[in-house]
C-alpha cells in the first residue's frame, strides 16, 4: 500500500480548503455574522439539551448541574397528561391531515372552474387573507364568534338551523378537536391553494383543447386531465405534511384552548410550555421537547429523502 | 379556455365559493359591526348584519389607552429595527454561501439548513436568551430569530442565478466583495429583497410567543401581546389602568364584547389597509419559495 499516495491528493485539497479561507477572507468576515447567530442562537440550545438528562438548577448553569440519566425521561413518561399529549398531538395533525390536506385542492379545483376573472380573484383575495392574521387576532375573533352566550355563530345555529341548545365550541370537549379542525382551514385553506393553482396553470392547455375536441366533458376534463396533472404535487405536499406530523399547531392550541379541553386539546407543545414556563420544570420540559423533536427529526428527513426519490430532487 | 354555458355543477362551484368567502367577510363585518355597538347589544348577541345605534365609545376607550399606543410603538420598533437588520444580513450570508469557490461551502450550507430540521427546542433556547441577558430587551425579539434558514437559503438561491460576470469587471477595477455585494448585487436583487422583506415585516407584526417569554416590562409589551392580555386572558385591567372613568362608569358606557372587537380591529388596521395592495407579492413570494434548491 502507498499511503502517500493515498493521501496527499486529499491533504492538499484540505490545505486548499483552509488557505481558501485566508484568500477570500473578505467573504469570510461577511459570514461571520451568520456563524456568531446560529452558533450562538441554534447550536448552544441545541447544546442545551443536555439538561434533559441533568437536574437543571439555576446555580449551576445548563452545564454544571448534576447529570441524573434518563430520570426526566420516565418521570415524564409517567405522567398520564404526558400520553395524553401524545395521543391529542397525532389525533389533532391527524384529523388536520384527513379534513385539511384536501381542503386546499378541491378550492384550486373550483376555482379552475370559474370563468370569471374577477370573481376568481375576489374569492381569492378573500380566502388568502386570513393566513395573514396571528392566532392570537384569530382566537380573539373566534372567541366572540363561538361564544356559547352571545356569539354569532350559535346565533345562526339556533335561527337560521333550529339548533336550540348552544354548542361551547371552545369549551366542551366533544367539540373542541373540531373546532380546531375547522378553523385552521378557514384560515390556510385559500393560501395552500395557491401551489395547486400554480400546478393547475402550467398545465398545457392543448391537452383542453384536444379533449373538447373529442368530446370531453369539464367534469372528464378535470377528472382525467387536471387531477392527474396535480398527482405529483399532491404526493409531495402529502408527503411534507406526514412529515410535521408531530406539530398539531402550537399557535393555534395556546391561544384557542383552556382548563376544560385539556383533555382533548393538550398537544406535547403546550405540555412542555406549561410545564417549563409555567412550572419552571426546565429539564423535565426539555426531555418531553427532546423526545418530541427527535421524532420530528426522523420524519421529516425521512420524508424528504422519500419526496427525493419521487421527484428526483429534494426540496432542499 | 373553454366557455361552456351554464350548468348545474357551475352554479354549485359557485354557490361553494361564495358561501366560503362570505364566511370570512360576514366574520370579520359581524365583528365591526360589533365593535360600533353599544353594550346593551353587543351582550345581547347574535350575528350583527349592520350597526345598530351606532357608537364610537369602544374605539375611544382603545385609542385612548396607553398601552394600545406603546404597543404599536413596540410593534414598529421591532418590526422597522428587525426587518432592516436581518435582511441586511441574511442577505449578506446568503451572498457569501452563493459563491461556488467559498471554501467549505457545502458544509456551511448543512450548518444551516439542519437547524430547519432540528433545535434545541423552547426551553435550551429560553435559558440561553435569559442567560445572555437579554430579557426585558428588544434584541430578544429581534436576535433569537435574526437568520432564516429558509430564508437564507432562497437568498442564496437567487443570487446564484445571477451571472457571475458582472462581478468579474469590478473585481478587475479593484473593488472588494463587500462593495460589490453592497453596489452591484444588492440593487440587482430588490424584487427578492422585497418578497423577503414582506414575509419579515408580516412576520414581526404577528409575533407574539418571544414576547410572552422573554418580555415581562408591560411598557414593552407590543400590539399582540396588549391584545392576547385583553381578549384571551380576558382581564380587562390593561385598558382599564388609564381609564379615569370608574369601573361603574365604564360597564354602562362600553361592553366587554364590543371592547374587545375594537381592539382586534386596531391592531390588525395596518394588515387590513396593506393587504390588498401587497397581496399578490406575496402570491409570487410563494412561487420562489417552491422552487428547487
Amino acid at each position: 500500500m502507498n499511503g502517500q499516495g493515498v493521501y496527499s491528493p486529499r491533504r492538499k485539497s484540505n490545505l486548499h480548503g483552509f488557505a481558501g479561507y485566508r484568500k477570500h477572507y473578505e467573504l469570510v468576515l461577511m459570514f461571520l455574522p451568520v456563524v456568531v447567530y446560529f452558533v450562538i442562537f441554534k447550536y448552544i440550545p441545541m447544546a442545551g439539551i443536555v439538561i434533559a438528562f441533568k437536574d437543571y438548577k439555576i446555580k449551576y448553569g445548563m452545564f454544571g448541574s448534576e447529570w441524573v440519566g434518563l430520570a426526566n425521561f420516565t418521570k415524564a413518561f409517567a405522567t398520564p397528561t404526558f400520553a395524553r399529549s401524545v395521543t391529542n398531538t397525532l389525533t389533532i395533525s391527524g384529523l388536520k391531515l384527513l379534513f385539511g390536506f384536501p381542503a386546499p385542492i378541491i378550492l384550486a379545483l373550483m376555482l379552475n372552474e370559474v370563468s370569471h376573472v374577477r370573481f376568481k380573484k375576489t374569492v381569492q383575495t378573500i380566502t388568502y387573507l386570513p393566513h395573514f392574521l396571528s392566532w392570537v387576532v384569530l382566537a380573539g375573533m373566534f372567541q366572540q364568534l363561538l361564544s356559547p352566550n352571545n356569539g354569532a355563530v350559535n346565533a345562526v345555529l339556533r335561527d337560521v338551523f333550529g339548533v336550540q341548545k348552544s354548542i361551547y365550541f371552545l369549551g366542551d370537549n366533544h367539540y373542541f378537536r373540531g373546532t380546531l379542525v375547522v378553523t385552521d382551514i378557514w384560515k390556510n385553506v385559500g393560501w395552500s391553494s395557491i401551489l395547486y393553482l400554480a400546478t393547475i396553470s402550467g398545465i398545457d392547455q392543448a391537452l383542453y383543447e384536444a379533449a373538447t375536441v373529442d368530446g370531453a366533458t369539464r367534469w372528464q376534463c378535470t377528472r382525467y386531465i387536471t387531477i392527474p396533472s396535480l398527482v405529483s404535487t399532491i404526493v409531495i405536499m402529502l408527503i411534507l405534511n406526514v412529515g410535521s406530523i408531530m406539530d398539531a399547531g402550537f399557535d393555534q392550541v395556546f391561544n384557542l384552548y383552556n382548563s376544560a379541553v385539556y383533555k382533548t386539546g393538550d398537544i406535547i407543545d403546550t405540555y412542555v410550555y406549561r410545564y417549563g414556563m409555567g412550572d419552571m420544570k426546565y429539564s423535565l420540559a426539555t426531555a418531553v421537547g427532546l423526545f418530541k423533536n427527535v421524532i420530528a427529526f426522523i420524519l421529516v428527513v425521512g420524508t424528504n429523502l422519500i419526496t427525493r426519490r419521487i421527484s428526483g430532487e429534494g426540496i432542499w | 379556455m373553454v366557455h361552456s354555458k351554464f350548468s348545474v355543477g357551475k352554479a354549485i362551484i359557485y354557490a361553494m365559493l361564495v358561501l366560503l368567502s362570505l364566511t370570512i367577510v360576514i366574520a370579520f363585518w359581524h365583528l365591526m359591526n360589533l365593535s360600533l355597538s353599544p353594550s346593551h347589544i353587543a351582550t345581547k348577541g347574535g350575528l350583527l348584519l349592520y350597526p345598530k345605534e351606532a357608537t364610537l365609545d369602544n374605539y375611544a376607550r382603545v385609542i385612548g389607552n396607553r398601552y394600545i399606543w406603546l404597543g404599536y410603538k413596540n410593534t414598529l420598533i421591532r418590526t422597522v429595527i428587525g426587518t432592516v437588520f436581518q435582511l441586511f444580513f441574511t442577505a449578506m450570508g446568503a451572498y457569501v454561501l452563493s459563491k461556488r469557490f467559498f471554501p467549505h461551502r457545502t458544509f456551511w450550507t448543512l450548518f444551516i439548513v439542519f437547524t430547519m430540521f432540528f433545535s434545541g427546542g423552547l426551553i435550551p433556547t429560553y435559558l440561553v436568551v435569559r442567560d445572555l441577558g437579554l430579557l426585558n430587551t428588544y434584541a430578544s425579539m429581534i436576535l433569537p430569530g435574526f437568520i432564516s434558514a429558509y430564508n437564507l437559503v432562497i437568498m442564496r438561491n437567487f443570487f446564484q442565478s445571477l451571472p457571475e460576470e458582472i462581478e468579474e469587471s469590478c473585481l478587475i477595477d479593484g473593488a472588494g466583495r463587500f462593495r460589490i455585494f453592497l453596489q452591484i448585487i444588492l440593487p440587482l436583487s430588490k424584487p427578492i429583497l422585497a418578497t423577503v422583506a414582506l414575509w419579515l415585516v408580516v412576520g414581526h407584526w404577528n409575533s407574539w410567543f418571544d414576547v410572552l417569554i422573554y418580555i415581562s416590562d408591560d411598557t414593552k409589551f407590543t400590539l399582540q401581546i396588549v391584545l392576547r392580555r385583553i381578549i384571551i386572558t380576558g382581564s380587562k385591567e390593561i385598558l382599564d389602568t388609564s381609564a379615569a372613568a370608574s369601573a361603574a362608569e365604564m360597564e354602562s358606557v362600553v361592553s366587554s364584547e364590543g371592547l374587545k372587537a375594537a381592539c382586534i380591529f386596531v391592531t390588525t388596521l395596518p394588515i387590513l389597509c396593506a393587504y390588498p395592495f401587497v397581496q399578490k407579492f406575496f402570491v409570487k413570494g410563494i412561487m420562489i419559495g417552491s422552487l428547487k434548491g
